[in-house]
């Protein structure tokens, strides 16, 4: 579903080289997790991915079920299936969550040439997939993300993943600032998502969120590239070892 | 403000000097309206347009900028009136419509306005039947000696007068609407008094529009005067032609515990400069003053007010947000003084502005004056582009480019929008925004 092919990636300035030649294939339906040190390029894949106009792709590609997204502005790639949890979550003072969550749901339906919801199908289906995130309708008239709690922002993530239904979710550093309840309803919210159709890039520091969301594959990643894959396991061997071993070899 | 310089005059300053010195005792009054014609036209005659080395003045130099004068404003005439008809379908409620100027019987409902609320028009005030109020005219010691009121006033003609009973609430709006006739381009001076008694509460909507193909020069000033717990909502809405080169300026005088709440929406105008005074005459009263400017083109707009704490226990809250566009020009020059004896003053200005080209420019000053020692003041201006970070989010979300700015720029003035507490209100002035949106 997700093939990235011998991607080089370096910041728009061209100051620094951050992917070197990385490979990377999700298939549809799988889990696959992404560890890997500080500095090692994973933030990095994930905003390539998504389209993030900061970073200049020197070679490569990336094909979404066959199609290279490269070309594709970051809303395109969201319409053709593309969904980035961001390890910070922005808030936008002003906007809000309910008139925000309609709005990139509408536009992504109207981009793929489908009917846009009426209000009362749109609040049908937030409600019901916001009480699944334990998130309060308060919440949803509130503007989005502003005060809201490291946890309540991850769940808010979840929560548009659900609602717009992507093919390929990247999930950068989900885990990062949860408690262990917060972790536990993300990675619940997550779990219920996996479908035969739908890929998940899951990157972490950490062992523990792979508790949770139990991956089919794990890679290491390492200045830039692919170092080791594996299964579920490595992740084990990872948080006892550490990274030494792959700083070595790359 | 009492710069004293001496420049060959301009063009335009001798073109005033001639047109005051013909016509001045044609503008309506004599005795008394005469002499506070003659004495503020005095402060024009001795120092001049205020030019950028008037502090008050610096971003926006009114000798240069004033190049011409266009000829006085005369009476509407019925054709003209006719005209504007049309343009008021749109308003719904009580309406008292000046035309260049001038109060329109016909356009207005003046003889039907609520019970509590008296109407005079500013034409008989000069005329002398209400020697009571015609002291009120320019009596604010802050705005004193300020060129633009000086202007209105050596030349203002007409103009509405509200007196609110004390203990009047008015559950609908009254709307002030000023239009331009079409074809005729003039300079026109209009001047309105508003009085609210005490624990009388009220909202003046006041639209500006018109000024399409043609030169205009307009002056208007108006005054509000609450006494004590009075409660005045005061929402302007400016979205004249960009013919339009357009000079306002507010007053009010809030008695003890008194509440001015006054927003701005600055669309229109090739030039503006809105000017805002307000002073605390009274202990525990509370004003702010609110405001978006959406720009493009080469317009120019200039915010400038002045906060008198002169009594303790005052709370003033300011917050200006600038759109700019192409190489339109934004000004917010905010001052706030707080005298020696106006404890516990507490004070929050904020000026936003948003630059949509790398062509615009915004000018901020922000000034606190603090002569008391019991008081809490603060200031924040701050000028960005759209947040890379946000829009990023936004497209990452699926909104195209233009649909994610345009959200970005809603949410950024629907914070100022959001205190306007008239909510049919609330929705028109958002809906311009839209409008501005959607024409960029």
């Amino acid at each position: 579903m997700l093939e990235i092919k011998n991607l080089h990636v370096a910041i728009e300035d061209g100051s620094k080289k951050i992917l070197n030649g990385l490979n990377l294939t999700v298939n549809k339906g799988e889990v696959a997790a992404i560890m890997g040190p500080n500095g090692s390029g994973k933030s990095t894949l994930s905003y390539v991915i998504a389209g993030k106009p900061d970073y200049e792709v020197l070679d490569g590609e990336i094909l979404l079920d066959g199609e290279n997204i490269l070309e594709m502005e970051a809303n395109e790639r969201a319409a053709a299936g593309v969904f980035l949890a961001f390890q910070y979550p922005i808030e936008i003072p002003g906007v809000a969550t309910m008139t925000f969550l309609k709005a990139a749901l509408n536009a992504q339906r109207k981009q793929r040439g489908e009917n846009v919801f009426t209000t009362p199908e749109f609040m049908k289906r937030t409600f019901a997939a916001a009480d699944k995130l334990l998130i309060k309708r308060d919440m949803l008239k509130r503007a989005l993300n502003v005060g809201f709690s490291g946890g309540e922002k991850k769940r808010m993530e979840i929560l548009q993943m659900a609602l717009l239904e992507p093919r390929i979710c990247i999930l950068d550093e989900t885990d990062s600032g949860l408690d262990i309840d917060a972790l536990r309803i993300v990675s619940e919210g997550v779990n219920a998502l996996r479908s035969p159709d739908r890929g998940f890039l899951v990157i972490t520091h950490y062992q523990r969120l792979l508790n949770h969301i139990v991956p089919d594959v794990v890679h290491v990643m390492n200045a830039g590239r692919i170092v080791k894959s594996g299964g579920k396991e490595l992740a084990l061997e990872l948080e006892a070892n550490g990274y030494r071993d792959y700083q070595a070899a790359a | 403000m009492s710069a004293q310089i001496s420049q060959l005059k301009t063009a335009a300053e001798l073109a005033l000097v001639q047109q005051f010195t013909s016509q001045k005792s044609t503008l309506g009054g004599d005795g008394a309206t005469l002499a506070m014609r003659e004495a503020a036209f005095g402060v024009i005659a001795q120092e001049g347009l205020p030019n950028r080395r008037v502090e008050h003045w610096h971003y926006t130099d009114l000798r240069k900028e004033m190049r011409s004068v266009l000829p006085l404003a005369e009476k509407p005439t019925s054709a003209q009136i006719a005209e504007a008809k049309i343009s008021l379908t749109h308003y719904e409620g009580t309406k008292l419509v000046l035309l260049d100027g001038t109060f329109v019987p016909e356009l207005s409902n003046s003889t039907s306005l609520p019970s509590g609320v008296k109407f005079t028009s500013m034409a008989d005030v000069l005329d002398g039947s209400r020697p009571d109020l015609l002291t009120h005219l320019g009596a604010l010691d802050v705005a004193k000696g300020d060129h633009a009121l000086c202007l209105n006033a050596a030349f203002m003609r007409d103009g509405i007068v509200l007196e609110i009973e004390p203990d009047v609430q008015l559950d609908t709006p009254i709307t002030l609407i000023s239009l331009r006739s079409r074809g005729v381009a003039t300079f026109s001076y209009a001047r309105s008094l508003i009085f609210v008694g005490a624990r009388a509460k009220f909202t003046l909507i006041e639209a500006h529009e018109g000024g399409e193909n043609t030169d205009c020069q307009v002056n208007d000033a108006i005054e509000f005067v609450l006494s004590e717990g009075a409660n005045v909502e005061h929402i302007m809405r400016q979205d004249m032609a960009k013919t339009v080169f357009y000079l306002a300026t507010v007053t009010a005088n809030l008695g003890a515990k008194a509440a001015f709440n006054s927003f701005a929406l600055v669309r229109g105008a090739g030039f503006s400069r809105r000017q805002l005074y307000v002073q605390y005459s009274g202990e525990g009263s509370i004003a702010g003053l609110r405001g978006v400017s959406m720009l493009k083109g080469t317009q120019f707009a200039d915010t400038t007010l002045v906060m008198d704490h002169a009594k303790a226990n005052g709370i003033s809250r300011e917050l200006f947000k600038h759109v700019i566009d192409g190489d339109a020009t934004g000004v917010y020059q905010g001052k706030v003084i707080v005298r020696q004896y106006a404890q516990k003053t507490d004070g929050g200005m904020k000026s936003n502005t948003l630059l949509l080209s790398d062509t615009a420019t915004m000018n901020n000053k922000p000034e606190l004056e603090i002569f008391a020692d019991d008081v809490v003041c603060g200031h924040g201006a701050t000028v960005g582009a759209l947040d890379d970070e946000l829009l990023f989010y936004l497209m990452a979300r699926g909104l195209p480019k233009p649909e994610a700015e345009r959200l970005m720029i809603q949410a950024f003035l629907g914070e100022a929008i959001e205190n306007v507490e008239h909510e049919p209100m609330r929705d028109a002035l958002n809906e311009c925004v839209d409008k501005w949106l959607g024409e960029r």
